[in-house]
């Protein structure tokens, strides 16, 4: 019998980086199989407290481990995770396995082919635990508005886990794997990154393939890995990332070996803090972490130079304008026809579509449909959506203007510490978590969280760093600095 | 006081949508091939699967440039795909990948033949966009239990063409599709076919007073599976909205739906098509930059088209211009035609044999039955060499083309087993004509006495003698020979 009460199911594996993991594999100190049988006992043992998981493939992930645990017995392994228990969140389509995002409308959806970064995944050898809680149709910035359960967060199991990957980020930082895949459209990486102390990395919106990525808002949406540290987001994006012929929207940029990036100095990197990222209203704590960082950064011998963004107000406004309207469009075709849930009981067509709609979204995404489809109608396009495509341009102009003159810029991830759930019900109030992170997606740039100490109720602070596009090198080795030089990696969250 | 009846002017507008021939489809890599097993030729891509994305069919760009160029269109340095939002379940991601704002070409031009008079019809856009599904429902729609929709035909590449309204008649319309079909099958991108759908028009149709220059009215039709019912469907249209203006009725701006059987078009619920359709670009595709090489490069290969042709026969084998505008109607047709004459090189006897013989047996824009003729080129000229060889006559020449049509054996094989080689050997002929001068004596006599037309009848009976196997010219010199020594 495992994971039965009392058992301790804190393990050497559980509690090792994916880099670490494969070393051992490597050593031949443990193989994939034990590791991915201790992560199984772990998700049994303390899933059903932190719910992370909307389901769990326990059958194919030993059979993938025991494939692992031979290739690499034999010294040939697949790539540079193999056998590495990784979660995913359930937004990417997963051939055979279902894919619900959240949302009650695919509750049963079982997709008939696999996402690119899957495909990716299993190349180079990941096994692939499950998949992972999130906001219905990534919407969301506190996993609460999955039409399922609410995730904890490891930290404080009363409050949320960020959004809308809360689920994938939960999962890695309650060592219930041991890295995951998120998506986010407006911070949904960062955010949980940063609210369960975890690594979470944004790539430059064009460098993961997006294909078999259930889509929110297309023209932001981008796939990337939540580590436990920054050398892992390291190695996972080099799997993932690059040109995929089936998205003409990913760019066919050369993909660095981003691990062997980390060890070069950061002495004369160039750092911008922007002031419109440090505002009235955000907690006093979280400020004075993102400032003693910035002087860890110094110390390790990069400059500091205030500079402004100015467009940053206005970005949460165009935000919600575009991302909605995209959303509204990309959702039509939840519509009882195909697959998914419909409704039975309709008289006629209009009545399928509208019962089956009723009832399978939830009222965030219903909200944003509405949103979306009032800034795309004749008569407020203009004054709507085409509006919010001029402010966009004026904030990727403000970053461009920016990288002129500095290699990275650094700011708080979010305003604030994660929060109860339920405590933010007004809509409003949980957008404004999103205002750090907001800006850099529709500039399509790069951005990372990483640990950046804790608050007093010891709640992980996260620190951002934005690069520029398809510099991921420069967040990832500026961020490992950080990390090598300060002790907040150590510390984890007690749940047994 | 009611003044005299108006002269109205007619206002037509033609939209064109051609199914393009390209091997894959227009976003996906599944085949476009027509008639397979419901829903055998999809993917997640066509069927609108939560989390796929399009990729632009290279070919199907190409395809548009080539038909842009043709009709004289400006193709645009950049375009891009928009979505278009409706809600159908035909359509799997209930928006179509269309082009709204940045189509890929504009401002062209169909030359047009009516009654021998030439007109330039303006083109407004050409664009390229997806085709939907097709719905099964069990019965007719209004009662129908159930409805099964089939993906075979979601994402196939459909080019709209849109057409300035610059028709003024009916018939100009049907010879506008003719000439624009006509076209696209010249440059091999669409077989045509208004029945399977392959090519589908809709109208805009409004009457103006004659001299105004602002426009009535627009009433928009659909439902017209053929040239013929285009242009049915327009003159009923005519009738019925220069009756209502006569009455002195307001027109109202709808959309009708012509119902073939009847004859005439019915309103649709305005209701029905009061769409917003939100268009906003295509997210997941990267506008296209047209490469001025490339769309030169693809100048350069176009075929030569109709209008050019017709011009071509006309000067090179000296035809009147009604023959070259008939035997360039279709590609298949004018290829023929040009075959036969590299065989037979007597342009207009080959011009007069496949007008009257070949085209009473397939209609000229069949572009597959003519290329699969049971008479092919090669054929016909063979036959046409006998009649000039004088081996057999030009009558009985007619019906070995319908022999040679039925069975699809050449003119030899026929002539040769069922004896039809005209009798030119004067001894055997002046035989005969011994026999029937003997049996005719009235005949001989009338002759005598100057009624010349009496050899006609002599020549006749000759001819019968012989079941049409003389040679005429050569009996009608034989027996004045005799006659005379008489
Ligand atoms: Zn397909």
């Amino acid at each position: 019998m495992r994971g039965g009460a009392g058992l301790s199911v804190s393990n050497p594996l559980t509690e090792s980086t994916a880099h670490e993991l494969v070393e051992k594999f490597r050593s031949g100190a443990a193989t994939p199989s034990a590791a991915t049988r201790a992560y199984l006992d772990r998700i049994t043992a303390l899933d059903p407290t932190v719910r992370a998981y909307i389901t769990v493939t326990r059958e194919r992930a030993l059979a993938a481990a025991s494939a692992a645990d031979e290739r690499w017995r034999t010294g040939r392994p697949k790539g540079p995770i193999d056998g590495v228990p990784t979660a995913v969140k359930d937004v990417l389509c997963t051939k055979g396995v279902r894919t619900t995002c959240g949302s009650k409308i695919l509750e049963r959806f079982v997709p008939p082919y696999d996402a690119t970064v899957i495909e990716r995944l299993e190349a180079a050898g990941a096994v692939i635990l499950g998949k992972t809680n999130m906001d219905e149709f990534a919407m969301g910035s506190s996993t609460e508005h999955s039409a399922f359960f609410a995730t904890r967060n490891p930290w404080d199991l009363s409050r949320v886990p960020g959004g809308s990957s809360g689920g994938s980020a939960a999962a890695v930082g309650a060592d219930l794997a041991a890295a995951a895949i998120g998506s986010d459209t407006g911070g949904s990486i960062r955010q949980p990154g940063a609210f369960t102390g975890t690594v979470g990395l944004k790539p430059t919106y064009g460098r993961v393939s997006r294909y078999g990525l259930v889509a929110f808002a297309s023209s932001l949406d981008q796939v990337g890995p939540l580590t436990k540290d920054v050398a892992d987001a390291a190695l996972v994006l080099r799997v993932i990332a690059g040109h995929d012929p089936l998205d003409s929207t990913s760019a066919d940029v050369p993909v660095p070996d981003y691990a062997a990036e980390l060890s070069r100095p950061i002495a004369g990197l160039r750092i911008g803090v922007p002031k419109e990222y440090f505002v009235e209203g955000m907690d006093p704590e979280v400020e004075r972490a993102v400032r003693e960082a910035i002087e860890v950064l110094q110390r390790l011998g990069a400059t500091a130079e205030p500079l402004s963004l100015p467009t940053t107000d206005f970005a949460l406004a165009a935000y919600y304008l575009i991302a909605p309207a995209e959303a509204s469009s990309n959702l039509a075709r939840y519509d009882g026809v195909k697959y998914g849930s419909r409704v039975a009981s309709a008289k006629d067509l209009i009545d399928m579509y509208s019962k089956t709609r009723a009832q399978g979204f939830g009222a965030e995404v219903k909200r944003r449909i509405m949103l979306g489809t009032y800034a795309l109608s004749a008569g407020y396009h203009e004054a709507y959506y085409a509006k919010a495509q001029k402010v966009r341009t004026l904030v990727r102009r403000d970053f461009e203007a920016a990288f002129s003159r500095v290699d990275v810029i650094v700011a708080p991830t979010t305003p604030n510490v994660p929060f109860k759930l339920g405590e933010k019900e007004d809509p409003l109030a949980m957008y404004l978590n999103d205002i750090f992170t907001i800006p850099v997606n529709l500039a399509g740039l790069p951005g990372l969280s990483v640990r950046c100490g804790f608050s007093l109720a010891s709640l992980p602070i996260g620190l951002q760093f934005i690069g520029r596009p398809f510099d991921e090198a420069t967040l990832l080795r500026a961020a490992s600095a950080y990390e090598q030089a300060t002790p907040w990696r150590d510390r984890r969250p007690s749940l047994g | 006081m009611r003044s005299a009846a108006k002269d109205y002017e007619t206002v037509i507008g033609l939209e064109v949508h051609a199914q393009l021939l390209t091997r894959s489809k227009m976003f996906c890599g599944c085949p476009t091939t027509f008639g397979a097993a419901p829903n055998s030729q999809t993917c997640p891509i066509c069927q609108g699967m939560p989390g796929t994305l399009p990729v632009i069919n290279r070919r199907a760009i190409e395809f548009g440039v080539r038909t842009a160029l043709a009709f004289h269109c400006t193709i645009n340095p950049g375009c891009r795909f928009a979505r278009k939002h409706y809600y159908y379940p035909d359509m799997p991601k209930n928006f179509q990948i269309s082009q709204y704002e940045e189509p890929l070409a504009e401002h062209g031009w169909l030359e047009v033949t009516v009654d021998g008079q030439e007109r330039r019809v303006g083109i407004q856009r050409l664009h390229l966009e997806e085709d939907v599904g097709k719905l099964i429902h069990d019965g007719p729609l209004e009662t129908a239990r159930s409805s099964l929709v089939d993906f075979n035909r979601s994402g196939v590449p459909l080019m709209e063409t849109v057409s300035e309204p610059d028709i003024r008649s009916p018939e100009e319309a049907a010879a506008y599709l003719r000439a624009f079909r006509a076209i696209l099958l010249y440059l091999g991108v669409c077989d045509g076919n208004m029945e399977e759908r392959s090519l589908r028009c809709d109208a805009n149709i409004s009457l103006r007073e004659r001299g105004e220059t602002g426009f009535g009215t627009k009433v928009e039709i659909k439902n017209m599976n053929s040239f013929r019912n285009v242009q049915r469907a327009l003159e009923f249209e005519v009738g019925r909205q220069t009756e209502a203006l006569a009455r002195g009725e307001r027109l109202v701006q709808e959309t009708r739906l012509w119902d073939a059987d009847r004859g005439y078009t019915r309103s649709m619920r305005s209701k029905e098509f009061a769409h917003d359709y939100r268009y906003f670009p295509e997210p997941d595709l990267v506008p296209l930059t047209m490469d001025r090489a490339r769309v030169e490069e693809i100048r350069a290969g176009l075929p030569e088209l109709p209008a050019d042709r017709r011009q071509r026969f006309m000067r090179a084998y000296t035809l009147p211009a009604y023959d070259a505008l008939l035997l360039t109607q279709s590609r298949a047709l004018a290829d023929y035609y040009e075959a036969a004459v590299r065989e037979f090189a007597r342009p207009k006897i080959v011009s007069n044999w496949i007008m009257s013989e070949l085209l009473r047996e397939i209609p000229a824009d069949d572009e597959k039955a003519l290329a699969a003729s049971p008479v092919p080129a090669k054929n016909l000229a063979g036959l046409l060499q006998l009649i000039d060889r004088g081996t057999i006559s030009g009558k009985i020449a007619k019906d070995v083309f319908e022999k040679m049509f039925r069975s699809g054996e050449d003119a030899d094989t026929i002539v040769t087993r069922e004896g039809l080689i005209q009798v030119a050997d004067t001894g055997a002929l002046a035989a005969i004509i011994e026999q029937i001068l003997a049996a005719n004596p009235k005949a001989v006599l009338d002759w005598k006495r100057g009624k010349k037309a009496a050899a006609g009848a002599l020549v006749g009976h000759v001819m019968k003698a012989t079941q049409g196997k003389a040679n005429p010219g050569v009996v009608n010199s034989l027996l004045q020979e005799k006659l005379s020594q008489l």
